[in-house]
């Protein structure tokens, strides 16, 4: 399927970078040795490895020690909820709105949800009410997945050391990295999950910032790599791409924030022009956008049905979105989140992610706020009582 | 005119073959699976395994799949109805509550708004042009096989825009195309009874989740007490056992069931024949018909003459009562001429 297409799921997955594909490419075609042996090209992939672990470590302001290195965001954040409960018992609390990452192994441990507003902030009377001395851990996503809400984390901080002073916080930032200073996050948590491939680095790596010797344990037992706190050989080509990407989003980041702002506001414009009815899934009447990333669009189109949606985009226009989260046999499922901000679950069900990133363009963005009109009002004339085809 | 077809396929081996005949014959064809149910199942439908042999299948058919999510649909118009029918000690039909408002309707809109000329499936059934050229439904080319009873509620407008591509072939026919073309579902078995019912917890967990069921006084012709059972709205009629061993030498059979008093009565296998089945929201595909005709109460169940007085469907010979709320598909001779659903 050789075409232009309009890519704007940067959130899903965003194209590797020019700059990682470089880094990778020595070290791929190359060869490297095991970073934990003892020869002449051991040593070189150690001397790689560590160059990328102090990178990555500057990017998001913390010591080149403090990076475990994971096989991605998913496994950095169950390493952070298991590896945490599994040296301190006691009770995990977390957002409503988390990634199942977090969610499952949350609930899974018979964990608390916290519940979020009509933006998708935690409320901190609820979350200080949920946390008390039994709290081992709090999980607060920094930047969310769907909807693109930005925690406060230094606030969620200071309500946890008030409230829960047992407690180890941990912010999943695995979107942040090319929408926010990440060293903010960093200097508020005890733990931070990074993702590689959600800002131009290479899939199936990721990290875990392990922050002021907080002890975790290991979830992968094995050769003791990373400092006994992830067993297994380590990706250095992975490694490598990583830490060029996330170099390259922070260096990038002021203008890209700056022009995904202006294609926020032409799509949302656009939409709220075209679909009448249609709402921005995470902001409240009169209380602007602030709260959110300029990179992830997330809007409700009544009568519509995302699947539907989705495919006549593709189809017929090129344009290359998403809607909740996919689960496992490739449908669309009711998005826990949207549930969570309090939509309506028949609005939801017309849900339309936009993520930009840094390949996309102005004509990529043009594409979306002629097409998604378009095909919507299409879509609402299949529509039988307001029920979506 | 288009010709782009949405393939329904459930990863069993008949619509995969049916997707398999489209291609071949030259027409656009896109796969859709549909995810209708969430909770646990053996197979037939809806679980990743199965949405990964219709992948599978599409990818050797080098088609676009897709899957879609009606689940929602599936609950209200299959799931509940099922649960209701059965709280009323109805015999529901969920296999055509889900043609009528999944396959045949929810999915067809789904093709129309997305700019699909038709939509198939993998029924053993045929769809046939009648002489005033109009189309009827037909029984499918394998008698073994023939699920025209599950799709009798195609309206004439649906059957304009719809495919049976196995419904000329024989069940044999459709695995050795299947083998022949290579597809990983040839060899696959026949999917059995309702797909949300999985065979380790069977029909009565299902439903004892979802309704309070009631212990029921068993009764016999006479209204004296033989026996009782846990559940009255799991009782059926013509069942055998299960009843608390009513005594007597000859075997008896669940006559009646009233759940409203909690009541089963049984009696003899002559008992439970009756010359005719009033049925509710009878509906012909044509011009109604007196008959004669044949009527076929069960998905496999054999055609019974018959003709119809009305809304009653008069057998030629005494038969088993068919019970309420079942299904009753009238034919003239292969072709679906009508149906509706056993009075209580």
């Amino acid at each position: 399927m050789d075409r232009a297409w309009h890519y704007l799921d940067h959130a899903a997955s965003s194209p590797l970078r020019a700059e990682a594909l470089a880094a990778m490419l020595p070290a791929l075609r190359d060869g490297v040795g095991n970073p934990s042996g003892a020869h002449a090209l051991a040593r070189r992939a150690r001397s790689a490895l560590d160059g990328a672990r102090e990178r990555l470590a500057e990017v998001v302001g913390c010591a080149p020690g403090e990076v475990v290195f994971t096989s991605g965001g998913t496994e950095a954040d169950n390493l952070a909820v298991r590896g945490v409960l599994g040296t301190r018992p006691g009770t995990a609390v977390c957002s409503a709105i988390e990634h199942h990452a977090v969610l499952n192994p949350v609930l899974a441990a018979g964990g608390r949800v916290v519940p979020v507003d009509r933006r998708g902030l935690v409320d901190l009377d609820a979350l200080a009410a949920s946390l008390d001395e039994d709290v081992a851990l709090v999980s607060v996503m920094l930047v969310n997945n769907e909807v693109g809400t930005i925690q406060s984390l230094a606030a969620i901080a200071e309500v946890v050391r008030l409230r829960a002073p047992r407690a180890v916080l941990h912010t999943d930032a695995a979107q942040a990295l090319c929408w926010v200073d990440v060293r903010e996050a960093t200097a508020a948590a005890d733990l931070v999950t990074l993702a590689s491939h959600k800002c131009g680095g290479p899939v199936g790596t990721g990290a875990l910032v392990v922050r002021r010797d907080v002890a975790i344990e290991a979830q992968l037992l094995g050769g003791g790599q990373e400092r006994e706190r992830r067993s297994g050989t380590q990706d250095v080509a992975g490694a490598l791409g990583f830490a060029a990407a996330a170099q390259a989003a922070a260096h990038q980041r002021p203008s890209l924030v700056a022009r995904a702002a202006r294609w926020r506001e032409a799509l949302v414009d656009a939409v709220a022009r075209g679909v009448p009815g249609s709402i921005e899934s995470a902001v409240a009447p009169d209380q602007g956008r602030d709260h959110l990333v300029s990179g992830i669009v997330n809007l409700c189109l009544p009568a519509v049905d995302s699947e539907a949606l989705l495919y006549v985009l593709e189809h017929e226009h090129a344009v290359l979105a998403s809607a909740a989260s996919s689960c496992a046999s490739g449908a669309q499922e009711p998005s826990h989140v949207l549930v969570a901000l309090g939509i309506d679950r028949a609005l939801a069900a017309g849900s339309l992610r936009v993520s930009f990133g840094w390949s996309t363009s102005d004509d990529d963005v043009d594409a979306a706020r002629f097409e998604v009109p378009v095909a919507a009002r299409r879509l609402q004339a299949h529509a039988r009582d307001g029920a979506p085809a | 005119m288009s010709d782009r077809v949405l393939v329904a396929m459930s990863g069993g081996v008949d619509s995969s073959v049916a997707a398999a005949l489209l291609v071949g014959a030259g027409h656009e064809v896109v796969g859709a699976t549909m995810k209708l149910w969430g909770g646990p199942s053996d197979s037939g439908c809806c679980s990743v395994a199965d949405v990964d042999d219709a992948r599978s299948v599409a990818r050797r058919l080098d088609i676009e799949h897709h899957v879609f999510n009606f689940g929602d649909d599936f609950d209200e118009h299959v799931v509940a109805p099922y649960v209701a029918d059965h709280a009323a000690g109805h015999t529901p039909n969920p296999c055509i509550e889900c043609n009528r408002h999944l396959k045949f309707d929810r999915l067809l809109r789904r093709a129309d708004a997305l700019g699909f000329e038709w939509v198939a499936t993998g029924h053993h059934a045929r769809i046939v042009e009648h002489a005033d050229g109009t189309h009827r439904v037909a029984r499918g080319a394998d008698r073994a096989k023939d699920q025209s009873y599950v799709v009798h509620v195609l309206t004439r407008d649906v059957m304009r825009r719809v495919r049976f591509p196995v419904g000329h072939l024989t069940k044999d026919d459709v695995r050795a195309e299947a083998a022949r073309l290579g597809l990983t579902t040839a060899t696959k078995p026949d999917s059995q009874d309702v797909c949300f019912i999985t065979a380790t917890r069977g029909r009565a967990a299902f439903l004892g989740d979802r309704i309070t069921t009631r212990p029921g006084r068993v009764v016999d012709g006479t209204g004296a007490t033989v026996g009782e059972v846990p559940a009255v709205e799991l009782v059926t009629l013509g069942q055998r056992r299960g009843l608390g061993s009513p005594g007597g030498g000859h075997p008896w059979y669940v006559i009646d069931v009233d759940v409203t008093t909690a009541t089963v009565t049984v009696g003899s296998a002559a008992d439970l024949r009756v010359g005719a089945a009033l049925l509710d929201g009878l509906t012909w595909v044509g011009s109604p018909e007196r008959g004669p005709l044949t009527a076929q109460v069960s998905a496999h169940g054999d055609p019974r003459p018959c003709h119809v007085e009305g809304a009653t469907v008069v057998f030629d010979e005494p038969s088993r009562r068919v019970a309420p709320g079942q299904s009753v598909v009238l034919y003239d001779g292969d072709l679906v001429v009508g149906g509706g659903t056993a009075a209580a």
